[in-house]
């Protein structure tokens, strides 16, 4: 049996992050990825956020393969037909030291997993872990589904994203819960670069991103995203798998529902299909964050539930729990213990940084949205109700359109409904 | 596009080994809402009326995991398949 200092299962931005970090403190690390090589198994939107990233591999924006730098963020509340839009532009995010980047995982987790290499961490491909290896309570390694598959370890690290069936059986975790995630299908849609530019109002090379809510998912908990690559356009509709079920929905039939509307149909036009992709996104938040650690274990990424669905940040999340992992272990074994008590000095860290303290504050917000359908099903169609009153010119004077408008929200939740919504809306932000 | 269509444009190195298996098809008859023929971004799972049994056609898995969560009598046992074998994504 080989031995390594750490073992991390899974070859995503959590697992390279973890491994990089670990190979950078002088550990003898290796990566076990299910897919032919990391990143042919992964799915994102995807914007990738600068800062984290730049941690693992500074300046890694001169090399990896990204697809745009995002300059604007555009969010829209959809009812119907009808679409309210708000946007933000920064044309200096175009420009290093840049905030977000549009990004294949193909591609870009290859070149992630091609600098762990040169750094010494050897990426065993094509290898499932199916679960770790214990002497007597002691986790000493992975069993992989090869035929004389076990591997030695000190620390591993379970990076293996939402499927987290190896976290699920070593007890930390629990089986995933309809109600905790999201299932996303996604379209690649060939678009020359030119048509993308001009239809998102881009100079060459600057990229955009869209957020929808509301009718976009037919008022289930979730959001549609539409995001610019080099020579594509990247799109897909995520939602509740609970509540899914519950509509009879089909996740394909969310999509192509999205891409017939209007405004969807017109950025995408002429466009050619280049692959249709789906995948899960866990999006329980800090109430179904799994035990982060054990002896010789640590949970990171997706695995542990780290997703801020709102604000659709995951590989952030992902990553920067990947390099405090990645330390740790580090720590851990050089210090010769490895017990419990020195993997908690993870969550301690955790804790301390953004990744649980974001979690923490919206921690009550999906049990408003879940518990309120209301909030994602009338609020849109009011709001563009409102929208539309106000910008028509039908010779109504201004007063009685401010009072019919106000009429809109109060004959649909009355006024005390009206405030309970917006106390209820404060309670969970707070 | 139609589904099929679409499905035709992801990169598969099919197993010769099925990763999902129905654990009771009894439960199967007796469930109202039939999820799994729905939720599957990839339809791979569809209600034979003349066998009366949920067909599997493990092949087209994109290997998302939407259906054993979604099952709502925990009736799908599904792994993921060998190392190397299933979905390649092209782009992701
Ligand atoms: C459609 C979609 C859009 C998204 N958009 C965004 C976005 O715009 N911005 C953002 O920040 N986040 C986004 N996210 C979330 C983001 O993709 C995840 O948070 C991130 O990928 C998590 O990284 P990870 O390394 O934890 O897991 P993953 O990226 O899922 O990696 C897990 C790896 O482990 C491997 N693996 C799993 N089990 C085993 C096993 N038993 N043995 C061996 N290998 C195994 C897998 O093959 C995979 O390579 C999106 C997610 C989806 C699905
Ligand atoms: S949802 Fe589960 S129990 Fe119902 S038909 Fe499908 S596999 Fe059978
Ligand atoms: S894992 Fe996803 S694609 Fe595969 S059968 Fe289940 S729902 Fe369908």
């Amino acid at each position: 049996m080989e031995n390594f200092d750490v073992i991390v299962v899974g070859g995503g931005p959590a697992g390279l992050s973890a491994a990089i970090s670990a190979a950078r403190a002088g550990m003898k690390v290796c990566v076990v990825e299910r897919g032919d090589y990391p990143g042919t198994k992964n799915v994102m939107g995807g914007v990738l956020y600068t800062q984290p990233t730049n941690e693992v591999v500074p300046d890694f924006w001169k090399d990896a393969p990204l697809e745009r730098p995002v300059i604007e963020q555009r969010y829209g509340i959809m009812s119907k037909d009808e679409l309210f839009t708000a946007a933000y532009r920064d044309p200096a995010w175009g420009q290093p030291p840049y905030n977000a980047h549009t990004v294949l995982r193909v591609k870009f987790d290859r070149w992630l997993a091609e600098e762990a290499e040169k750094l010494g961490v050897m990426i065993v491909p094509e290898t499932v872990v199916d679960d770790l290896l214990y002497h007597g309570d002691d986790v000493v390694g992975v069993r992989t589904t090869r035929p004389d598959g076990d591997l030695g370890a000190k620390v591993v690290i379970l990076a293996e994203g939402a499927n987290n069936f190896v976290a699920v059986k070593a007890g930390l975790a629990k089986p995933l819960h309809p109600d905790s995630v999201a299932v996303v299908a996604k379209e690649i849609i060939a678009l020359p670069a030119e048509k993308i530019e001009d239809r998102f109002c881009l100079e060459p090379h600057e990229g955009a991103t869209i957020e929808l809510f509301g009718d976009s998912t037919d008022g289930i908990l979730g959001t549609s995203f539409i995001y610019t690559n080099k020579d594509s356009i990247s799109i897909g509709v995520g939602a509740m798998v609970g509540a899914m079920g519950r509509k009879g929905w089909s996740p394909n039939d969310l999509l192509e529902n999205l891409k017939a509307k209007p405004y969807i149909k017109r950025l995408l036009q002429g466009g050619e299909i280049k692959e249709y992709l789906a995948h899960l996104i866990p999006e329980g938040g800090y109430n179904s964050v799994p035990k982060l650690y054990r002896q010789g274990v640590m949970v990171v990424g997706d695995a542990a539930m780290f997703v801020n669905g709102l604000t659709r940040e995951g590989s952030n999340l992902a990553t920067t729990s990947g390099l405090i992992a990645g330390k740790v272990a580090a720590e851990a074994i050089q210090s010769g213990d490895t017990s419990a008590q020195a993997m908690s000095v993870y969550e301690t860290r955790l804790r301390d940084s953004f990744v649980i303290k974001d979690l923490y504050k919206f921690r009550n917000l999906i049990g408003l949205l879940e518990n309120n359908p209301h909030l994602l099903g009338e609020y849109p169609e009011m709001l563009n109700q409102a929208a539309r009153m106000y910008f028509t010119i039908d010779g109504t004077p201004k007063t009685e359109v401010f009072k019919n408008i106000m009429g809109v929200f109060t004959k649909r939740r009355g006024k005390s409904g009206l405030v309970k919504d917006m106390f209820k809306a404060w309670r969970a932000l707070k | 596009m139609k589904l099929d269509d679409k499905l035709y444009l992801v990169r598969f190195n099919t197993d010769t080994l099925n990763h999902i298996k129905i654990k009771n098809p009894d439960l199967c008859l007796k469930c109202k809402d039939k999820v799994c023929t729905f939720i599957c971004p990839a339809h791979v799972y569809d209600w034979d009326e003349e066998e009366n049994r949920i067909a599997v056609g493990y092949e087209g898995c994109l290997e998302c995991g939407t259906c054993r969560v979604a099952c709502t009598d925990d009736n799908i046992l599904w792994e993921y398949p060998r190392g190397g074998f299933g979905v390649s994504w092209k782009n992701g």
